[in-house]
């Protein structure tokens, strides 16, 4: 299956785009895409633990299953206002 | 034409349509007693640095339902009070507004807190960055790690805004 990963912030500057297609194995989690993309792009790994994500525009937890056609977003730790 | 609650977007900051926007969509039959706005402004310092000019970017839909959800904890706090809220994204100068909020309630008192709360809420879980670009290079701030579930990030907003 294959799922739209958007990017934000430094995140998109480490990866070199905002939005990449990616093929997951059926049953994968956001986590799972998360490493994958981490393996791609080392300097993703050192926001393991302050990222959040979102599934289709919602907060979705790491464990989340993934669908085709989803789109998954990475957000590092926020600063609006 | 009259503004939605809840925007994100490149255009300088209406205070005035923001409010007016308010007003219709609380229908105050005169039963509202206090306005309180707040505008964040871009400042010409931070840590030390000289800011030149900030950048902003959203992830815009679900920054727009974090503003959404925001609303929906001050009518749980503070049920005379309603909230609208807009966010400006793009490269902000120095002096500009980045965001306006405008609460309207009975009384100041809910106002003035539920207009603090939605700000520290703002700067915990909307999916908005900015960049600093300061006198020597750039860097993208990086605050809270963005989770609407966490009770206790939850609680000290509230504290603040009561205190």
């Amino acid at each position: 299956m294959r799922v739209t990963v958007r990017l934000f912030a430094r995140l998109r500057d480490i990866a070199g785009s905002s939005e990449l297609s990616r093929d997951l194995t059926a049953g994968a989690t956001i986590g799972d895409l998360w490493r994958q993309l981490a393996r791609e792009f080392p300097e993703l790994a050192g926001y393991e633990r302050s990222i959040s994500s979102a599934v289709n525009a919602d907060y979705a937890r790491m464990d989340r299953v993934v669908a085709d056609g989803d789109e998954v977003a990475f957000l590092p730790p926020v600063s609006g206002g | 034409m009259v503004l939605p609650l809840f925007a994100i977007g490149s255009a300088p900051l209406e205070v005035d349509g923001v409010a007016a926007a308010l007003a219709q969509a609380a229908g105050d039959a005169g039963s509202d007693g206090a306005v309180v706005t707040f505008l964040g402004l871009v400042r010409n310092h931070n840590v030390g640095r000289r800011v030149r000019y900030l950048e902003y970017e959203a992830y815009e839909p679900l920054a727009v339902k974090a503003f959404e959800r925001i609303a929906a904890e001050i009518g749980d706090r503070w049920p005379s009070a309603r909230i609208a809220l807009h966010h400006r994204i793009g490269r902000l100068e120095v002096g500009e507004a980045s965001i306006a909020i405008v609460v309207r309630s009975a009384h100041r008192g809910d106002a003035y807190a539920a207009c603090r709360y939605a700000i520290e809420r703002v700067k915990q879980i909307a999916p908005i960055w900015k960049r600093e670009f300061f006198d020597g290079g750039d860097v993208w701030i990086e605050g809270a790690t963005a989770n609407p579930d966490d009770e206790r990030a939850r609680a000290e907003a509230e504290r603040v805004a009561c205190a």
